[in-house]
């Protein structure tokens, strides 16, 4: 554990946020993954009633960093919306604020994903399937063996046991050579980053930065707990 | 020393006459009622042929009038009760030659055999609330039922008042429509207040409906209960009463088959290692709770009733059902918290009625022996104990509308008139009707964009319709009301199963970890596929797994007579001497609680202001209590430190203690910090899971699904965050906080206490601590995070142990700042 959770890929400094989102202040660039706007009326429109607000308190947040941070550049590391009708089912006052948001920043990049190949339109900023960027790549799946990476799409979570506890949150998963993102969503839940779909695309000791109560914790793999299934 | 009586057919007269049996007078009266078409509430004691009393007209008329069709429907809180009582049911029916044909349904019945059921009911079918639940929401619900003369609902006292409870009496109240015909039979353990029964059980759901007969069985011999008089010293402290157990093991000793019932799994799990250590005659002693594997709980069961054993150490598993004749003693250990739970515990013992019960009380500590004391006095006075009907809860009832629908399409007026003939829902406004409705249908949302995203719809006709087989799939899938918590089997390696325990004491260890279960000292090895590996034997201080929810408070009449018994010395002499003492010095060093006022002591130790609150209100309100007090007192600047509540008293530790004691306990404390300390509860985290769970927002667990408890609780926790910030009225919040009042907070029980002590406040500012005050402040030290159905304790330490590991952290800032000290 340390207090320093800033994470050097490539020689670039990056900066976990409490929030979820990471912030690259070399390039005043603020990316965020997986925020599946629209899950709750995605899980309505097939007679599970969660409630609507899931996009306007993601968009908050989101809102939140842009205000204080102030990036030039917001990257969105794909699952921005959670299926392909997910714009036709936002609300109108939604779609207001997602509007505004991109347009108070230079440079919006939608990165896609598997959820939205083809992100909607109309929403401002730029579709890419991913990009390039002075040392780093930002795609929404990690390829294996890629260097210098950033990506989303698996939601990493971790868990830490300490006497009479088990602490489980998301994090950031991160080997030297690639970080993966939590999701930003405010409905994403979480796959454990032991599950060999995410630590198979790490090296062998790698870390984790937890988001818990606020704060960002660095854990080595060491320290951390499976799931029990 | 049989009588012929015109009510029985011959038939069943010899079969009386063959077993050298005549009827008890109440079962003749259950006869009578079925005779003129009435309802019945049967209140009679367990062993007085109860059950034989519910289904003895039902016989006599299949009997007369041999036809086809379901003729009568049995519900019981238990599946292995309705399987329990078909076998006990079919010797009767073979032996009087009936022509009638009993069944159980019940989850574990195969889907071939439930669709043969629908399609070919018995004449009686035995079932479960769910059961019915799913059997009346299909479209032929109205073919099925339309032969039915009589509902049965077994053990109605652990059914009224509960979410299942309300799930039921929805489910009657559509049989009465489909069959307006049918009559509903309760049978019911001893209770305080019939009337609330009888309302339950009304086609009104009204006591003053008219339409049930009241019949009480004959009370059997009067106990002989006694209080032990232990040799030793009595404990200030504790629940476990190990100081006893040599003088229980010499009872059981001199009898021939003993019941020993426990307050706590853990309880249960201590004094069962205790006995055997002393076991030095190795008696057949077992152990019998909820938690243990179903097949090792049937064979202690199956052990007793075949006269094998000499004591089972139990919990309030065997609390429901199964007669036990051979048992000549019921030891409690602990005190009983409840005269009606005494009574149906006691009632235990000898079932012939003509032998009086025996039963032995085993006071843990001081406070307990008044309570034991109390009890006693509670019993002997036939005052039994009466809590408040809660009102239904919406989520049940959103459950029921979908289901309602699955069925056939409703106009919302006539569902609103069927909903409000059930007790719990008499007092429903059609507001909150049409807002669950909303709920059920579009998800009521004050963001009106899930308009389209009908479950239901209004059809041109002004009925209600589900859109889809999708909606009445997922409604099948997520039926009842039973959420628990995530248990863990566990499994000793390359072994059987030997029960489950919650998943979160099985985090809190680590391999190698010593633990109790199932009557064994076991190793903790380690989580493998679902279940925790386990061998035996294993070394170090072993840890008792505690379970959530497994200690009931103190009831508020038993409460009032601790109450009374502590003011009033003339009624000192019973006690034990050292109690006596102990309340002596009291007086002379303080002063005794006044049976209507609060007393409320302040004195120093180890450098900390204390403040004990004699409350008697139970661990729940006292836990909200503790809560509400030091977020006032943070307010006040008086710096508090931390708290523990016991059942009878809270005491809080601060840097100093509060002037104005009015003030602190205005009860205006229910306001507002109460709307913020619940909302920001884990307690009322999980309580929400549970609504989310029985409305169908979120998906149960179903078998062969790779989703764990964890992952469910995340999901629901992520839910109740969003709703709570952007529609905090939404009917869901409401259901949660409904719950919450009355559950585990007891919000209920603290305004009335609040209200009660007004302006009778008698603040004692000492010196050093006083007697009274011992037995709580020794809990500080010891008080083990245990299941004390206070989910905030758990959480608080928890979020210690985290801070400790991680400092980083930062002291958690909340409601208790819990320091030892």
């Amino acid at each position: 554990m340390s207090m320093d959770t800033t994470m050097t890929l490539r020689g670039a400094a990056l900066a976990p946020d409490p929030s979820g989102a990471l912030v690259w202040p070399a390039e005043r660039t603020l990316v965020v993954a997986d925020l599946h706007l629209e899950k709750g009326s995605a899980f309505a429109a097939r007679g599970r009633m969660l409630p609507p607000y899931d996009t306007r308190a993601t968009l908050g947040r989101l809102a939140e960093l842009v205000e204080r941070l102030a990036p030039e550049r917001v990257i969105c590391l794909g699952d921005s919306f959670h299926d392909r009708r997910a714009a036709s089912r936002m609300e109108a006052g939604d779609v207001a604020r997602l509007r505004d948001l991109t347009g108070r920043v230079t440079d919006w990049l939608w990165v896609t994903g598997n959820h939205d190949p083809e992100p909607p339109e109309g929403f401002g900023g730029r579709i890419l399937d991913e990009l390039a960027l002075g040392p780093l790549t930002f795609r929404h799946e990690a390829v294996p063996g890629a260097v210098g990476e950033l990506s989303g799409h698996l939601h990493p979570v971790a868990a830490v046991v300490v006497p009479g506890r088990r602490v489980r949150e998301r994090c950031f998963a991160f080997d030297g050579g690639k970080l993966i993102l939590p999701a930003f969503g405010a409905f994403a839940g979480g796959l454990n980053v032991l599950d060999p779909a995410v630590s198979g695309l790490l090296a062998a000791r790698f870390e984790v930065h937890l988001l818990a109560r606020g704060k960002v914790h660095r854990f080595p793999r060491s320290r951390l707990a499976p799931d029990r299934k | 020393m049989s009588f012929p009586s015109p009510l029985l057919p011959a038939n069943v007269q010899g079969w009386f006459r063959s077993r050298g049996w005549a009827p008890h007078p109440h079962q003749l009266a259950m006869v009578e009622a079925a005779a003129a078409g009435d309802s019945a509430l049967l209140i009679a004691p367990t062993g007085g042929g109860k059950t034989l009393a519910g289904f003895l007209p039902s016989l006599i008329d299949l009997a007369e009038r041999p036809r086809e069709g379901l003729h009568t429907l049995y519900i019981s809180p238990l599946k292995a009760l309705a399987v329990d009582i078909q076998r006990n049911l079919e010797e009767p029916v073979a032996e009087m030659r009936l022509p009638i044909r009993t069944e159980t349904r019940t989850g574990d019945t195969p889907e071939s055999k439930r669709r043969r059921q629908r399609a070919n009911p018995p004449h009686i079918l035995m079932t479960t609330p769910e059961s019915l639940a799913l059997m009346i929401a299909y479209a032929d619900a109205a073919t099925i039922f339309r032969h039915l003369r009589c509902v049965i609902i077994d053990e109605l006292h652990a059914l009224a008042g509960t979410k299942r409870g309300d799930l039921l009496a929805l489910g009657l109240a559509r049989l009465s429509r489909l069959a307006p015909q049918a009559r509903r039979v309760g049978l019911s353990a001893t209770v305080a207040e019939p009337a609330r029964l009888l309302a339950w059980l009304s086609k009104t759901g009204h006591a003053d409906g008219g339409d049930v007969r009241l019949v009480t069985g004959r009370a059997g011999a009067s106990a002989e209960v006694e209080i032990l008089t232990t040799r030793e010293r009595l404990p200030w402290s504790g629940r476990m009463a190990m100081h006893a157990l040599k003088e229980v093991y010499q009872r059981i000793r001199a009898h021939r088959t003993t019941l020993v019932f426990v307050n706590t799994r853990a309880q249960a799990e201590l004094v069962f290692q205790e006995l055997w250590r002393l076991n030095d005659d190795t008696l057949p002693i077992a152990l019998h709770h909820g938690s243990l594997a179903a097949e090792q709980r049937r064979k202690v069961e199956a052990a007793m009733a075949a006269g094998k054993l000499r004591a089972v150490v139990a919990t309030s598993s065997l609390d429901l059902g199964i007669d036990w004749a051979a048992v000549d003693l019921v030891v409690q250990i602990g005190a009983p918290k409840g005269a009606s739970r005494l009574v149906q515990r006691i009632g235990r013992a000898n079932h012939r009625l003509d032998e009086p019960s025996r039963a032995l009380l085993v006071p843990a500590n001081r406070f307990e022996v008044l309570e034991c004391r109390a009890a006693l006095d509670a019993v002997a006075a036939m005052s039994l104990d009466g809590e408040r009907p809660r009102p239904g809860g919406l989520d049940v009832l959103a459950q029921h509308m979908l289901g309602m629908a699955c069925a056939e399409p409703y106009r919302p007026d006539d569902l609103y008139d069927e909903v409000v003939r059930a007790a719990p829902y008499a007092g429903l406004s059609r507001d909150e009707f049409d807002d669950v409705l909303d709920f059920v249908a579009t998800g009521g949302y004050a963001l009106g964009n899930y308009e389209r995203f009908h479950r239901l719809k209004l059809r041109e006709d002004g009925r209600m319709a589900v859109t889809g087989p999708a909606v009445a799939r997922q409604y099948r899938m997520n039926v009842g009301t039973i959420t628990q918590e995530a248990m863990l089997r566990v499994r000793l390696s390359r072994g059987p199963v030997l029960g489950e325990v919650e998943e979160h004491f099985i985090q809190g260890l680590t391999p190698g970890d010593t633990f109790v279960f199932a009557g064994q000292l076991l190793k903790f090895l380690g989580i493998r596929e679902m279940e925790a590996q386990v061998a035996k034997g294993g070394t170090g201080e072993p840890k008792v797994p505690a379970y959530a929810g497994g200690r009931l408070p103190l009831t508020t009449a038993l409460a009032d007579r601790v109450r009374a018994m502590l003011a009033d010395p003339a009624q000192w002499p019973g006690l034990p001497e050292d109690v006596q003492e102990w309340l002596r010095l009291q007086r002379w060093r303080s002063v005794l609680p006044a049976r209507n006022g609060l007393l409320v002591e302040s004195f120093p130790k180890a450098g900390k202001r204390f403040l004990v609150v004699y409350a008697f209100e139970g661990r729940n309100a006292h836990q909200t209590l503790g809560m509400l007090l030091t977020r006032r007192m943070e307010r006040m600047g008086c710096g508090p430190l931390g708290f523990v509540a016991t059942d009878y008293v809270l005491a809080i530790w601060s840097l100093r203690t509060p002037k104005d004691m009015d003030g602190l306990f205005d009860q205006d404390m229910l306001g507002d910090d109460l709307e913020a300390w619940m909302d920001e509860s884990s307690m009322l985290r999980r309580t929400f899971r549970n609504v989310a769970l029985i409305t169908g927002v979120i998906d149960r667990r179903h078998p062969g699904q790779e989703k764990s408890g964890r992952q469910v609780t995340f999901s629901s926790d992520l839910i109740y965050d969003v709703l709570r910030k952007h529609d905090p009225g939404h009917v869901l919040l409401r259901a949660t906080r409904a719950d919450a009042a009355g559950g585990l907070t007891d919000v209920r029980r603290l305004s009335d206490f609040l209200i009660r002590v007004k302006g009778r406040i008698t603040h004692k500012n000492l010196d050093r601590i006083s007697p009274l005050a011992v037995p709580v402040i020794l809990e500080i030290g010891r008080e083990r995070v245990d299941g004390s159905a206070t989910d905030e304790l758990l959480e608080q330490a928890a979020a210690d142990l985290v801070a400790e590991a991680m400092p980083e952290l930062g002291s958690p800032r909340d409601e208790q700042g819990r320091l030892t000290l």
